[in-house]
């Protein structure tokens, strides 16, 4: 019975957290690396992307409920999501055409439009906090759990309960969706195969006859669809805060990073990695030794939750110094 | 960058006494002039000199890794940080108790602790290519558990020493000048870690390192108490100046400022910043005479050359990597250095108010509009964009209040003006944007 309970526990504290919050990072780090891949930069301003997104989200969220509309059992916010992607992937795209078109025609260094991207980055960070404020926000409504403690204890009669949160779930299965999508977009479509040739082969594509402009576009669209689906599913999971998405910037590009810079899977791989570390080493494992009849001396916790940005810090400087390339072998320019 | 506007009108020698000049009419305009745009307080347009000189030093310091390693620092926030904590652990007067209660055991932690990452990187530089994943990684785990089992207890015993006013290790009580080069080192320590890393692999990985190291020093002087007390803050710094207090009771100052005709309060504060000033202008003059020199010596020469044609500066057989190196670790001590002037003038150490939009993104801001590789540039831009960092809270909802005339009274108006101050930051992004795009080289191109 007490196996039962530690695996309970287990799944209740570190699996389901570490799932969702790995499929949050994973979707980020996508539009991190298929921004890498294509415009062979990285994006500083994708946290803000994300979150200037979510707040657009919010908003048209606030707007529904006040008209009304509601999803029953699931929040508000999924309604609302596709028109706060198509803000986001507007405002964008005209970055895209004020900033980085030029930077790529006068075939710029890489980290002169990093800089720029620190630019837009400030912009779309005054944007948020202007549409939005500082302050704390929460936006999830429905239902707010799947299975509750109390309903799981009754139905197993175990000591540990076990929760699982509405929007963990949503979570799971939106990203598991999107991903599935992108994969079938990128393997199975003409445009998916023409940005792959673009990434590989610039030069080659070009002769091929690939409209370059169209393959730009698409990666922003997509990059910010998954960066605002990420955003919005982190903010209902947690709650909004303009400047947690600076914060979140860090295990997003670290998730990349060790994925490998410019490859999908990769970022996939590297969100769960992260996600898991950072949840896993910050659990104290105390009750669950208990459980299984040790008699732990402390808590059994490697590291204050304060520090989780730390780890996947560490997790990349390792990467990094086995594999520059990342896990997956990234692409290197 | 050819076709840039700029590259083809080269800048007159009178380009950087104008622009000076016209900085420095703003900053007197600060002073005399009361209105609604200036304050008309010679304290305040000294206190924005006196911050904006700290960051011209900051700048400069970016400037060197930037201007001459095309090296993104994205993690200033975390060197300034460093540099910070130096006058609290060497010049703050030492906390009774605190040495006995857990000192021994906490340098034998971190003493573990280094011994455990030198074993690491010993192995896995010695060993063959199986075990070298595996046998520093079992070493780094047991290390770690080693290390925290006596860490943690020395932390809690120096924690509970005291803790409604100390609680952290205390200093050593030297003078705060001698902290300033600490602060140096300490960032130049933490450069060399990460610059090892990241240097050498894609340009963008540098970018990401530091953007972690940043954060994370920040996160390790918020959580760690007894380093600097944390989010306690540690105040009473002592200083290299007198203080206000004791000059108003100072019977020679009194007659002075009734000489001068005002009142003591304002001349004493007046005193302070201006003996601030003139230690802030004595180092950064001699920063920039000493990388002046730098610069047209031989290694110099070496810097410009892989500066402009890396490749053929590696054909040549120079390192470029180890020079990138030594660029990264000047220039963040530098920046270590800023970040002790910086609180040594607070006579505070506040780990919160590090915060990366005004200490990492807003000194780059400066170094890109006043032009990057070219030291006046940083310190003309840190002043400018400083100065207007500053004003732009009072102008941001004075102009939006104009701009939102037209606009019925109600929600939306008082909305706007609201969040005029959050307009800085849209407002700064822009700026960075244009001159990156219309005059690359900013205020003061480089020769």
């Amino acid at each position: 019975m007490d196996m039962l309970n530690a695996l309970v526990a287990i799944l209740n504290f570190v699996v389901i957290p570490a799932a969702a919050y790995g499929a949050q990072l994973a979707l980020g780090a996508l539009g991190v690396t298929l921004i890498y891949g294509i415009l062979r930069f990285s994006n500083f301003a994708h946290g803000d992307t994300m979150a200037f997104g979510t707040a657009i989200c919010i908003l048209l969220t606030w707007l529904l409920q006040s008209l009304g509309v509601g999803l029953g059992p699931l929040p508000t916010a999924l309604l609302a999501l596709p028109a706060a992607i198509a803000a986001t992937a507007a405002l964008v795209l005209l970055t895209d055409r004020w900033v980085y078109r030029y930077y790529r025609r006068v075939r710029a260094k890489p980290i002169v439009v990093v800089m720029a991207s620190v630019g837009v980055m400030f912009v779309m960070n005054g944007l948020t906090r202007l549409v939005i404020g500082v302050g704390e926000i929460q936006f999830a409504d429905g239902a707010r759990f799947v299975i509750s403690v109390a309903d799981f204890k009754r139905w197993s009669g175990l000591a540990e309960g076990l929760s699982l949160r509405t929007t963990q779930a949503i979570t799971l299965v939106i990203a598991a969706a999107a991903v599935w999508a992108l994969f079938v977009f990128l393997n199975r479509t003409r445009a998916g195969k023409a940005m792959r040739a673009y990434a590989d082969n610039e030069d080659l594509a070009l002769l091929s006859g690939i409209d370059p402009d169209r393959v730009v576009r698409l990666t922003w669209i997509i990059a910010t669809a998954l960066g605002v689906l990420a955003g919005t599913l982190y903010g209902l999971d947690k709650s909004f805060k303009a400047f947690n998405y600076f914060q979140i910037l860090l295990p997003v590009f670290a998730a990349a990073v060790v994925g490998g810079l410019g490859n999908p899977l990769g970022a996939i791989a590297g969100g769960f990695l992260i996600a898991f570390s950072e949840v896993a080493l910050t659990y104290p494992w105390k009750k669950i030794a208990e459980y299984l009849g040790f008699e732990p001396a402390g808590l059994l916790q490697m590291l204050g939750t304060e520090y989780k940005l730390a780890i996947s810090f560490v997790i990349l400087i390792v990467v990094l110094l086995v594999r520059p390339t990342g896990l997956f072998r990234g692409k290197a320019y | 960058m050819s076709n840039s506007r700029q590259a083809d009108a080269p800048a007159g020698p009178w380009r950087a006494p104008l622009l000076f000049g016209a900085l420095a009419a703003l900053f007197i305009l600060e002073g005399s002039l009361s209105n609604a745009m200036f304050s008309g307080s010679w304290n305040s347009a000294l206190a924005i000199l006196n911050v904006g000189l700290i960051s011209a030093i900051t700048a400069l310091g970016v400037n060197m890794t930037w201007g001459y390693g095309g090296l993104f620092n994205a993690g200033v926030v975390g060197f300034v940080a460093l540099g910070g904590l130096a006058p609290v652990l060497v010049s703050t007067p030492p906390v009774a108790g605190a040495w006995a209660a857990g000192g021994p055991r906490l340098a034998l932690a971190l003493a573990a602790g280094l011994v455990t990452l030198i074993l690491a990187v010993t192995a896995g530089r010695r060993l063959g290519q199986m075990a070298r994943l595996w046998v520093p990684a079992l070493i780094l785990i047991a290390g770690y558990v080693v290390t925290r089992a006596i860490f943690d207890p020395a932390v809690a015993a120096i924690e509970a020493n005291n803790p409604a006013k100390a609680g952290n290790i205390g200093g050593l009580g030297l003078p705060v000048l001698l902290s300033w080069p600490v602060g140096m080192g300490f960032a130049a320590l933490a450069a060399l870690g990460v610059g090892k890393v990241a240097l050498g692999l894609r340009s963008d990985y540098l970018a990401i390192a530091t953007l972690g190291i940043g954060e994370i020093i920040v996160t390790i002087l918020k959580n760690e108490g007894w380093l600097a007390r944390g989010v306690l803050n540690m105040t009473g710094i002592p200083r290299p100046v007198p203080y206000e207090l004791g000059l108003q009771s100072d019977p020679d100052f009194v007659a002075a400022a009734a000489r001068w005709g005002m009142d003591v309060a304002t001349a004493s504060g007046i005193y302070v910043k201006l003996c601030y000033l003139a230690i802030f202008v004595a180092i950064l003059l001699t920063l920039i005479l000493l990388s002046e020199l730098a610069l047209h010596s031989p290694w110099g020469r070496m810097m410009r050359a892989i500066r402009d044609n890396e490749t053929a500066a590696r054909a040549m057989g120079k390192d470029v990597t180890r020079c990138h190196l030594q660029l990264f670790v000047l220039g963040s001590a530098v920046i270590g250095l800023s970040g002790a002037m910086m609180v040594t003038m607070d006579g505070l150490m506040a780990p919160g108010g590090y915060n990366p939009l005004r200490h990492t993104f807003l000194i780059w801001v400066m170094v890109i509009v006043g032009g990057s590789g070219n030291n006046w540039g940083a310190v003309l831009g840190a002043l400018l964009i400083w100065f207007l960092w500053i004003k732009a809270e009072v102008w941001g909802p004075a102009l939006m209040g104009l701009v939102t005339l037209p606009l019925p009274e109600g929600a939306l108006r008082s909305h706007l003006i609201e969040s005029a101050p959050q307009m800085r930051f849209v407002a700064m992004g822009l700026v960075l944007l244009l001159v990156l795009r219309f005059a690359p080289r900013g205020l003061l191109p480089e020769r």
